[in-house]
C-alpha cells in the first residue's frame, strides 16, 4: 500500500538525480513511518463496519493505510503528517460511524502487549513438555522397568531441563528478588519444589532410580503460569481500558500569537507561562490564569461542586479544569502543567494515601502461613528420615515429594480464576477493576460515600417550576433560550417542548456572554439572566433565589424566577435504595449549597449529608467514619472528590471524572449509570466467599495428601494426581462465578 | 521394543511442530484482534490486494 510521492518536490536539486524514486520513496516511507493516528470506534461490531471504516479511511487524502482492530474497537491509521485527525472523524461521521481521537502517545504502550506475549510462550512450551513428559511417565507408572524406565526418564529429563530453565523464569526471578530482599513470597517454595524436584530426580534417574517427578515439576509450571497468565490478562484488560479513557482526552488548546492574534492548535504540554490562551464555549481551560479579553461564565463544578454557573470577565481569575460555558475567553496563562490548581491537590491526595492503612490480600495472607509453613515441614520430614534411616537419599526425595504435593497450585490458580471471572463480569456491567485488590477491598464496604454534583446527578439542570409560571413568560423565555447553548437555556427548552409551547415571537436576539440573552417582543426590550441584569429592564428590585435560578425580565412587568435542580442521574435513586435495602449506611457529601445538598438527600431518603465541603472536610470526614471501624466506599467525580477518593478503604469514580480522580480511584464506572454499583458489591462478596471456598479446598487437599507424603509412600502417580485433581477442582469452582453471572 | 526408538522421535517431533506453529502464529500478531479475524472473513467485497 505505498503510494509513489508524485506530487512532492524531488529531493534533490538536479533533474537527473531524480533517477533514484526508490530511494526517495523510502525515506518519503521513513518520515511518516511515525505519524500514526488512534481512532476509537465505540460502536462497530461486524465485518461490514470493518470494510466501511477502512473503506472511508483510506479513501482519504494523505492516507497510506487504515486497519481496524474490531477487538479493541480502534482504528490505527498510517498518514501523512499533514492529515488532521479532525478531518478523519469527520468522515467517518458523515459515513455514519461514531468516532474519537484518541492519544496515540497514550495508546503506544497497549499496541504490543509484549510482558503477555512472553507469558504465552513460556505457557506453551510448558504445556508441550509436560505433555510429552506424562506421556512418558505413564509408562514408567504402567509398568516399565529396568533399562526402558532408565530410557525414559532420561528422555524426560532431557526434554524437563531446557523447559524449566525457560519457562520457569518468571518464578525464580521473582523468588530471588523477594530473598535479596531478605524477605518470602509465594514463589519461593514454588521455585525451592520445581528445583528441588528436578535435582532429585536426575540424581535418582543416574543411578537408575525407581521415581522421577520430572512431570511433577513441569505440570507444576504448567498450572501457576496459567494462573499467572489469567492475572496478566484481567490486568491487561483493564490497564487498556483505563488508558483508552485518558487517551479520548487529547490535552490540546489553542494558543494565540501575541503579535499577530493568529491562533494555533497545540498540545497543552507545549503551553508556558504568559501565553495567551483562547478557550470556546464549551472548552475546559487549559491552564490557571487571568481573563483578558471577553466575558462569560464558567462551571466551576468539577473543582468544587457547586452547580451554580459563575460570572467570569475580565481581570478574574480562573483554573485548570474549569468549563467555559457562554463566550470565548481569552486567557493569560498564570500557572501551566503541574503548578496549575488541578496538580496542587496531588499534594492532598499524597496525604491521603500515606494515611489509608495498606490492605494485604488474602492471597498475600494465605502465603504468609503458607511459605513459611511449608519449608519447615519439609526441612523436619527430611532430617527426620535422615536420623531415623541414615539414608540420605530417600530423605531427600520424600523432602521433595512434601515439597511438591504441598505445591501452592490452589493459590497461584484459584486467586487468579476467581479474579478473572469477577472482573469479566463487572466489565460487561460497565466496571472497570483497576487495582488487583480492589475485589476483596470492595466486598468489605458497609459505608458508601457519595459526591453530589455529577456523581448523584448528572449534571445537567431542569426546570423546576414550568406550571407556576405565567405561560406568556414562559414562551418569551423559551424564545430567548433558543439563541444560547447555555445549560440552563438547554434545560427550559427542553422544558417547554415537553410542555408543548411555541416560542414567542421575540426579534434580534442576541446573546450577552456572561449575563444572558436579550431580545425585543412587542416592541420592548426583554432579557432572560442573571438577576441585577434582568431587572435593568423591568425596573423591578433584583432578587435572590434559593438554589439555582435565572430571572426573565419584561419591560413593563415584573421580574420572573426561573428555577432549576439538577437533574439525577440514571440508576441513582435504584443505587442507593439497594444500598440502603442491603444494610449500608449511605452518605451524602458535597461542597454545594446546604439548600442544594439537603433537597437532593431528601429526595433520594439519605439520612447523614454534609454540604459545602471542602476536600479537606470530605477526606476527614472518610478518616473520621473508619477510625470508627467502617469500611467505606466513595464514590465521587470531582477532583474536589480527589483526595477522598485515595483515602477511602476503596473508591469508585465515573469515566466522565477528571483523569486525576479517575487515577485516585480502585474501580471507574463506564457507563454513565450508577445502578451497577450494589451489583458489584454483592459479586465482590461472592467473589471474596470463592476464594476463601478454593483455600479451604486447598487445605483438605494437603491435609489428606501431606501425611502421605510425609511417611514415605507418596510416588509420583499419586503426586500428579493430587496436584492435578487440586487444580482442576479449584478453577472449575472458580467458573461457577460467570455461570451465576449469566443467569442473572 | 525396538519400536519405540521410532515412536518417541516422532512423538516428539509432532508435538514440536506444533509448538513451533503455536510460536509462529503469536510472533506474527495473530492474536492481537480475534474477534475482527472472524468478522473480517465473512467481508464480501473482493480484494484482490488483501493485507497479509
Amino acid at each position: 500500500m505505498t503510494s509513489m510521492p508524485t506530487l512532492t518536490p524531488s529531493m534533490s536539486a538536479c533533474p537527473a538525480c531524480a533517477a533514484a524514486p526508490a530511494a526517495e520513496a523510502l525515506a518519503n516511507r521513513a518520515a511518516i513511518k511515525d505519524a500514526q493516528i488512534a481512532l476509537s470506534l465505540p460502536e462497530i461490531h461486524c465485518s461490514a463496519c470493518i470494510a466501511g471504516v477502512e473503506r472511508v479511511l483510506s479513501a482519504q487524502a494523505g492516507v497510506e493505510d487504515a486497519r481496524v482492530n474490531l477487538t479493541l474497537k480502534r482504528a490505527m491509521v498510517r498518514a501523512a503528517p499533514e492529515v488532521l485527525p479532525d478531518d478523519l472523524v469527520r468522515a467517518l461521521t458523515r459515513a455514519g460511524y461514531v468516532a474519537h481521537q484518541l492519544d496515540a502517545g497514550t495508546i503506544a504502550a497497549t499496541q504490543t502487549d509484549r510482558s503477555g506475549r512472553d507469558l504465552l510462550m513460556r505457557l506453551a512450551v510448558a504445556g508441550f513438555a509436560s505433555m510429552n513428559v506424562m506421556l512418558l511417565s505413564v509408562a514408567v507408572w504402567s509398568g516399565a522397568a529396568d533399562a526402558t524406565r532408565d530410557l525414559f526418564h532420561w528422555i524426560s529429563a532431557a526434554i524437563t531441563l531446557p523447559t524449566i530453565a525457560f519457562s520457569a523464569q518468571p518464578f525464580f526471578r521473582s523468588a530471588y528478588a523477594a530473598l535479596a530482599g531478605r524477605r518470602l513470597n509465594m514463589d519461593v517454595p514454588i521455585s525451592l519444589a520445581i528445583l528441588l524436584a528436578v535435582g532429585t530426580s536426575l540424581w535418582e534417574t543416574s543411578l537408575s532410580g525407581e521415581h522421577a517427578y520430572f512431570d511433577a515439576a513441569l505440570t507444576l509450571t504448567f498450572f501457576l503460569l496459567a494462573g499467572r497468565y489469567l492475572d496478566h490478562r484481567t490486568r491487561a484488560v483493564a490497564r487498556s481500558a483505563a488508558e483508552e479513557l485518558a487517551a479520548l482526552e487529547v490535552p490540546r488548546a489553542m494558543r494565540l500569537d501575541s503579535v499577530g492574534g493568529r491562533e494555533e492548535e497545540v498540545r497543552v504540554s507545549a503551553l508556558r507561562v504568559g501565553d495567551l490562551v483562547l478557550v470556546r464555549p464549551g472548552g475546559r481551560m487549559p491552564v490557571d490564569g487571568v481573563v483578558i479579553d471577553g466575558t462569560s461564565e464558567i462551571d466551576r463544578s468539577l473543582l468544587t461542586g457547586e452547580t451554580l454557573p459563575v460570572f467570569a470577565g475580565h481581570d478574574h481569575e480562573v483554573s485548570a479544569g474549569e468549563i467555559n460555558l457562554t463566550g470565548p475567553l481569552v486567557l493569560r496563562a498564570t500557572a501551566v502543567g503541574a503548578d496549575t490548581s488541578l496538580h496542587r491537590m496531588a499534594d492532598l491526595v499524597a496525604i491521603a494515601e500515606s494515611g489509608r492503612s495498606r490492605y494485604t490480600s488474602l492471597a498475600d495472607r494465605a502465603a504468609k502461613l503458607y511459605a513459611p509453613g511449608v519449608h519447615i515441614l519439609s526441612a523436619l520430614s527430611f532430617l527426620g528420615w535422615w536420623a531415623y534411616s541414615g539414608d540420605l537419599r530417600m530423605a531427600v526425595n520424600i523432602a521433595a515429594a512434601v515439597l511438591i504435593i504441598t505445591c501452592p497450585c490452589a493459590l497461584g490458580l484459584a486467586v487468579p480464576a476467581v479474579t478473572t471471572a469477577a472482573s469479566g463480569r463487572l466489565f460487561r456491567k460497565g466496571m472497570l477493576i483497576k487495582d488487583a485488590t480492589a475485589l476483596e477491598r470492595l466486598a468489605q464496604v458497609d459505608t458508601v460515600v457519595f459526591d453530589k454534583t455529577g456523581t448523584l446527578t448528572a449534571g445537567t439542570p431542569a426546570l423546576t417550576n414550568l406550571d407556576d409560571l405565567p405561560r406568556a413568560a414562559v414562551e418569551v423565555a423559551y424564545a430567548l433560550a433558543l439563541g444560547s447553548a447555555h445549560p440552563l437555556s438547554q434545560a427550559v427548552v427542553q422544558a417547554a417542548q415537553a410542555a408543548n409551547l411555541r416560542p414567542a415571537c421575540v426579534e434580534s436576539i442576541r446573546e450577552v456572554p456572561g449575563y444572558g440573552t436579550e431580545g425585543m417582543w412587542n416592541g420592548a426590550p426583554v432579557r432572560f439572566g442573571r438577576a441585577h441584569w434582568a431587572a435593568e429592564v423591568c425596573g423591578d428590585a433584583a432578587r435572590a433565589a434559593q438554589g439555582t435560578a435565572a430571572w426573565l425580565g419584561v419591560e413593563g412587568a415584573g421580574l420572573e424566577g426561573f428555577l432549576f435542580e439538577d437533574s439525577l442521574r440514571a440508576g441513582a435513586a435504584e443505587a442507593v435504595s439497594a444500598l440502603q435495602a442491603s444494610g449500608r449506611e449511605v452518605h451524602l457529601v458535597s461542597g454545594d449549597t446546604p439548600y442544594a445538598v439537603e433537597a437532593l438527600a431528601a429526595k433520594l431518603g439519605i439520612h447523614h449529608w454534609v454540604a459545602e465541603a471542602l476536600p479537606e472536610d470530605k477526606i476527614g470526614r472518610i478518616d473520621m467514619l473508619s477510625a470508627g471501624g467502617k469500611h467505606v466506599l466513595m464514590v465521587g467525580d470531582g477532583l474536589n472528590d480527589t483526595a477522598a477518593l485515595a483515602g477511602a478503604h476503596v473508591s469508585i469514580s465515573l469515566a466522565s471524572a477528571l483523569d486525576a480522580a479517575r487515577v485516585a480511584s480502585d474501580v471507574v464506572l463506564l457507563g454513565g449509570d450508577l445502578s451497577p454499583i450494589p451489583e458489584a458489591l454483592s459479586v465482590a462478596r461472592a467473589a471474596t466467599a470463592r476464594i476463601r471456598e478454593n483455600f479451604r479446598i486447598a487445605t483438605v487437599y494437603n491435609v489428606i495428601a501431606v501425611p502421605v507424603a510425609i511417611i514415605g509412600l507418596a510416588t509420583p502417580l499419586i503426586a500428579a494426581l493430587a496436584m492435578s485433581l487440586s487444580s482442576i477442582t479449584v478453577s472449575l469452582n472458580a467458573l461457577r462465578l460467570t455461570r451465576a453471572g449469566r443467569k442473572t | 521394543m525396538s519400536i519405540i526408538a521410532y515412536l518417541i522421535p516422532i512423538s516428539l517431533i509432532l508435538g514440536g511442530v506444533g509448538l513451533l506453529a503455536f510460536i509462529y502464529t503469536v510472533r506474527s500478531n495473530q492474536y492481537d484482534d480475534p474477534e475482527g479475524d472472524a468478522q473480517r472473513i465473512l467481508s464480501d467485497e473482493w480484494d484482490d490486494h488483501p493485507r497479509p
